[in-house]
């Protein structure tokens, strides 16, 4: 039985295509931990809004994923299954249809087995800000596991799912990766179709693999990559993803930016990203300094266009077509009052904070100096990368400056929580993809060494993320439950 | 603003939302420090040309099943409460 658990999700589907081990039972396996959690409620991990009552549809046994449990973040669409966002005002949603990266996995046989907790419409980074409850780091139970997909981080890292599905905005899934002590990736932009993702930031919001190693990270992406009608941002991936097997790093040039490799990150996580630097050099990657020059300022750029087009994007939740509805019960005909009323008791604190925040810099005086600016700043960034690239092949960073902090630490200060993406926005407002891999431990707790690289760059990303991986040998069977 | 964003704020939410909106607006107020007169706004980082489908007819959503997660409907539509009752 445990030696089923310890089997990455490529090797479980090559076990199952090989005759040696049924799918039924390796699903089984997963919802009868799954279903432990979930009804543990907040004293479990809490990683989950939904688990599947019972066995799916048998894979067909020519697919190439050969009926390999999936978990996926709430705020995907799923035809019949309820897609809450993490919020009171979509709760009990089932949606009319699936969003196409969980339909083309779909296709390709994994089969859902649970919808993952996750801070209320990705908006957190602590998964503190969910409607059902927070969840918790596995490595320990009393910190948070990073957000806003942590209920998909913690379930990989405890082992009750092989692996998740999340979306990243500002490092909603490189920074729980790196928490947790897993792989996440976010892809470029437009890798992947966004048809039936509950919005956020629709010019930043990107799916995404969170894995327990890095081969299983390029497998998922490999199925969900592609032009999609429905989405008319989405874009053809230039070559097929490689399933990576580097072990060398001879020739790579690494480039290492001082703007976020120093001032405000924690010395525990700065040793593990020297550490593992060290390693890439043993490995015979050349190793040098970059400028970002504009990378301090990404998270004020940032703090304005997330916020911003969330404000538009969540207009749509009105108490009209979905959702909740409140209304004055002294005047329950007037429409502006049941607007108000539905979006006061359905929407959480931060949620409420960042449409405030987001009406005020697109509102009328006020949009040239915040999204305007912001948008100048975008372009500014977005050339710092393209330099960048011209002298290294990747740049590496920590991904998160602090390991997991302790719950309720940074609640009641919403920026201290926006600090925690300083490493990861970056690469956000460039729309350029980035790993987050494990690269040791700091006083017990993961350590994520984050490596981005031009956009379409994935091969080339996960190939040294491999290389890196086999060398540092990260051993994360502690945080199993 | 929280009518602007239709949102009800009960008394007690005003004065944190306040004090912490006023901190953020603090700390993103470091791109006003930006020379950026001469830089173009970039509202999307990729290069999307022919985005559109051919414009063939097809089937839409069934109107039942569009109307079965609304929280109100009348027979064949969303019900809301009347725009003009006071």
């Amino acid at each position: 039985m445990s030696d089923i658990l310890e089997l990455s999700a490529a090797q479980a589907a090559a076990a199952i295509a090989a005759g040696s081990l049924s799918a039924s039972e390796l699903f089984e396996l997963y919802r009868s931990r799954a279903v432990a959690d979930h009804e543990a409620g907040e004293d479990g991990l809490n990683c989950f809004t939904w688990v599947a009552d019972g066995q799916p549809d048998a894979a067909s046994a020519a697919a190439p994923l050969g009926g390999v449990p999936l978990a996926v973040k709430d705020l995907f669409c799923t035809k019949g299954v309820p897609s809450q966002s993490g919020s009171r005002i979509l709760e009990g949603y089932l949606p009319p249809y699936t969003a196409s990266a969980v339909a083309r996995l779909d296709a390709a046989g994994t089969s859902l087995l649970a919808k993952t907790n996750q801070d209320e419409f990705a908006m957190g980074s602590s998964t503190e800000n969910s409607a059902f409850g927070v969840v918790r780091n596995p490595w320990d139970r009393g910190r948070v596991p990073g957000g806003s997909s942590g209920g998909s981080a913690a379930a990989v890292a405890a082992g009750l799912a092989p692996w998740a599905l999340g979306t990243d905005t500002g490092g909603s899934i490189r920074q729980p990766a790196a928490l947790c002590g897993i792989v996440g990736l976010k892809p470029t932009y437009g890798a992947i179709s966004r048809y039936g993702m509950i919005a956020f930031a629709s010019s930043l919001d990107q799916a995404g693999p969170l894995t327990r190693d890095v081969r299983d990270a390029a497998l998922m992406l490999r199925h969900m990559v592609g032009r999609d009608e429905c989405d008319a941002t989405s874009l053809e991936f230039p070559e097929e993803v490689a399933l990576p097997t580097a072990e060398r790093l001879d020739g790579v040039r690494l480039g290492v930016p001082e703007e976020l490799s120093g001032e405000g990150i924690e010395s525990g996580v700065l040793d593990a990203f020297h550490a593992a630097l060290a390693r890439a050099q043993q490995l015979g990657a050349e190793v040098s300094q970059v400028r970002l020059a504009h990378a301090p300022q990404a998270l004020s750029a940032y703090y304005v266009l997330a916020p911003a087009e969330a404000s538009s994007n969540l207009a749509r939740f009105d108490g009209v077509r979905f959702g909740m509805r409140t209304v004055d019960p002294d005047h329950p005909s007037d429409l502006l009052e049941m607007y108000t009323r539905t979006r006061h008791d359905g929407f959480g604190a931060e949620v409420k904070r960042r449409i405030m925040l987001g009406t005020y810099a697109l509102s009328s005086g006020y949009y040239d100096a915040y999204y305007g600016r912001a948008q100048r700043v975008r372009t500014k960034i977005a050339g710092d990368f393209a330099a960048a690239f011209a002298q290294v092949d990747l740049i590496v960073t920590p991904t998160a400056p602090t390991v997991a902090f302790a719950l309720g630490e940074k609640t009641d200060d919403p920026l201290a929580m926006y600090l925690n993406d300083v490493c990861t926005v970056p690469m956000s407002l460039a729309g350029i993809p980035a790993i987050s891999i494990p690269c040791g431990l700091s006083a017990g707790l993961p350590v994520g060494l984050q490596i981005a690289g031009p956009a379409f760059s994935e091969n080339r990303l996960l190939a040294a993320a491999h290389a890196l991986e086999r060398a540092i040998a990260f051993d994360g069977s502690a945080a199993r439950v | 603003m929280a009518q602007l964003a239709r949102l009800a704020l009960s008394e007690d939410e005003i004065e944190p939302m306040a004090r912490e909106l006023s901190a953020v607006l603090d700390h993103v107020a470091k791109i006003a420090e930006l020379e950026l007169d001469d830089v173009a706004p970039t509202s999307h980082v990729v290069e999307v040309t022919g985005a559109l489908r051919p414009d063939l007819p097809r089937p839409s959503l069934p109107r039942e099943l569009a109307l079965a997660q609304a929280p109100a409907v009348s027979e064949d539509g969303f019900l809301v409460p009347s725009p003009q009752a006071q």
